[in-house]
């Protein structure tokens, strides 16, 4: 590349002669505009051009030029593009100010403090108010279900049980193993400086049954199932689809949301049962392998802790988790904005919150448990 | 208002757009749009990109509640209304969304076929009759079995036209129908809007800024100025064309050749 060279000429009547050769390209030395206007004598009028000698250009000149135009526009400075290649005057005819779109401004300047906290205390309030309606919405299309008026295809609600039934076993009783073993090591060292390692079974068939298994089982399914509800319908939602179906006279909530929330409902139990079968199985495991337990000494000792209420409890957490994971999924998928990263953080918010839900809802559940005795 | 065209056809009106403002939270993006859409009209919304066509076409279906303003059908106000009677008027619309808005689980006879089975009692035979003849009219016979996914994307289109046009809806929304369509496709897709008016007395409402169309079919139009926020001309655009007495009207329909005429 030649290098670019400039030469300014200031004539005695105002007039800026600008002449220009070499290379006026990108990665060239390009001189800046406030330089050359300071360095013509006197008041200076008028600015023009001479480019015979340029060899080749690109966005360089031109955004060299836009800059000096700004400026001379700025000072009241005329300009003759004459002197300019044809290419480079129709090019900046085209981006100058005059073809704009008049009065854009986004957002503008920031906003003061007290203007942020505000907006961001209402946008909470909003964001509570949306999570509200669309649970109350969820509701009366349930109820509606329930009179056998809901609009939906059972098509979509018999998909969704095996999605969120038989094929998010494999994983649940994997982690549900796994984590039957992990109480049962942990329970084994306290318990074994008592010479009481039998009672592991109690620990394990206790725990597992009574809350770990249902909350390994809704801890699964939000992070498998409630994102994939929030970016199935969050894609829906950037497609157009739930537009599509709103135009129609169908409810989205109906069409969408009760399938789902139907089949968590449904499955969420049963995977329970499995994950506690499991539970109770990886707790074996350790309890015969390294403890030296017999078989029949761990299932007799497990009988004997666990009480059929114990196990209804299990059932009625995993229960409730179903609900909340699909309204969390479903909402954050309902809520999300129509672009490609919405549906990303539609999906990761679902997780969250349905992380979150579920631990609340243990709390408020045990504390309940605690004073009604059970 | 500030020197529209004015069009007074003698139709029956039966859409009314009365003082319309649409906004964005505090963004307004146009304000005082009122107009009428006569029984057996091809009305275009017609302005520059980003001006709000789209967006005031989801305040004639229903999508969008105006931040001022009413929105009629046939005399009832769409937002005064009950919900029922909501649901109702909802039936009358068809709308064919600007990327087809397919539902991408269903195959294309199902999405023809579920506003069918949802609001007809039609026998199944029936309606599979009926899905494969509106799939027929805009070009896609053969493809009922097929998935959104595995068809372009003006085919999708055409297959959204056939789900808007699926309950024989008589009135019928585009937007942006001939993007993304071949010139024979797009010429194909005028001749069934005119033939749709014309047969069905279908009142349709098309957001376009394809010129060729726009004097091919439209027979009542609005544009829209985003620089002053609101409406600028209304009227037959082939009447605009040459008694518009707005210069960016005329400039539009003429691509910019009129600036220079005048």
């Amino acid at each position: 590349m030649i290098p670019s060279e400039l030469k300014i000429e200031s004539a005695p009547d105002g007039a800026l002669l600008l002449t220009m050769a070499g290379d006026w390209k990108l990665g060239n030395a390009i001189p800046s505009p406030e330089g050359i206007i300071a360095g013509g004598a006197g008041k200076m009028v008028r600015l023009a051009f001479e480019t015979g000698k340029l060899q080749g250009w690109d966005s360089g000149l031109l955004i060299f030029l836009a800059n000096l135009f700004a400026t001379c526009r700025r000072d009241g400075i005329d300009v003759d593009q004459s002197g300019l290649p044809t290419g480079v005057r129709k090019l900046m005819a085209l981006a100058s100010p005059e073809n704009q779109r008049s009065g854009v401004t986004h957002g503008g300047s920031r906003p003061p403090f007290l203007e942020r906290v505000a907006e961001a205390a209402f946008d909470q309030i909003k964001g509570f108010k949306e999570m509200l309606s669309f649970v109350g919405e969820a509701t009366l299309a349930f109820m509606k279900m329930l009179r056998g008026k809901a609009d939906f295809r059972r098509l979509d609600l018999m998909i969704t049980i095996q999605e969120t039934g038989a094929q998010a076993l494999p994983i649940v009783c994997l982690i549900s193993l796994l984590v039957g073993m992990i109480l049962a090591f942990v329970a084994a060292i306290q318990l074994k400086m008592f010479g009481a390692q039998i009672y592991v079974a109690d620990v394990v068939g206790i725990g597992v049954v009574r809350v770990m298994g249902a909350i390994m089982t809704g801890i699964i399914m939000s992070g498998r199932t409630g994102a994939a509800f929030a970016a199935q319908i969050g894609t829906m939602q950037v497609n157009e689809e739930i537009d599509a179906l709103e135009t129609l006279g169908f409810s989205p909530v109906e069409f969408l949301v009760l399938p789902r929330m139907l089949a968590l409902m449904m499955m969420m139990p049963l995977l329970c049962v499995f994950a506690d079968l499991m539970g109770v199985l990886g707790g074996m495991i350790v309890g015969v392998g390294m403890l030296d337990l017999g078989i029949i000494e761990y299932v007799r000792e497990s009988r004997h802790a666990l009480s059929l209420t114990q196990f209804l409890i299990g059932l009625f957490h995993s229960f409730v988790f179903g609900i909340l994971v699909a309204v969390s999924g479903c909402l954050r998928g309902i809520q999300c904005e129509r672009s490609a990263s919405a549906v990303g953080y539609a999906a990761t918010s679902a997780v969250v919150t349905g992380i979150v839900s579920i631990v609340v809802a243990t709390a408020i559940i045990t504390l309940s448990c605690q004073v009604l005795g059970i | 208002m500030n020197g529209h065209a004015e069009e007074k056809s003698g139709k029956e009106a039966v859409i009314e757009v009365l003082g319309l403002e649409m906004s964005y939270g505090s963004f307004v993006l146009m304000r005082d749009l009122t107009f009428t859409i006569g029984r057996g009209d091809i009305f275009i919304i017609m302005g520059g990109s980003g001006c709000g066509k789209s967006t005031l076409l989801k305040h004639l279906v229903g999508l969008k509640r105006p931040a001022k303003g009413q929105i009629v059908y046939d005399g009832v106000s769409y937002w005064d209304a009950e919900p029922e009677e909501q649901e109702r008027l909802k039936r009358r619309f068809g709308t064919l969304f600007q990327s087809g808005a397919l539902w991408s689980s269903m195959t294309l006879a199902e999405n023809v076929a579920m506003p069918l089975e949802q609001y007809t009692s039609l026998p199944p035979g029936q309606i599979r009759e009926l899905v494969s003849y509106k799939l027929a009219l805009v070009g896609l016979g053969g493809f009922e079995e097929f998935y959104p996914s595995e068809i372009s994307g003006g085919m999708k289109k055409r297959a959204g036209l056939a789900r808007a046009m699926a309950l024989d809806p008589d009135l019928l929304f585009f937007d942006e129908p001939s993007a993304g369509l071949d010139p024979i496709s797009a010429r194909l897709l005028d001749d069934l809007i005119i033939e749709l008016s014309e047969s069905l007395g279908t009142t349709v409402v098309v957001v376009t800024h394809e010129l060729a169309s726009i004097f091919a079919i439209g027979t009542n139009s609005v544009f829209l100025d985003p620089d002053v926020k609101t409406m600028t001309a209304n009227g037959d655009p082939k009447r605009l064309l040459k008694e518009a007495p707005n210069p960016k009207v005329v400039n539009f329909l003429t691509r910019g050749e009129g600036a220079r005429q005048r």
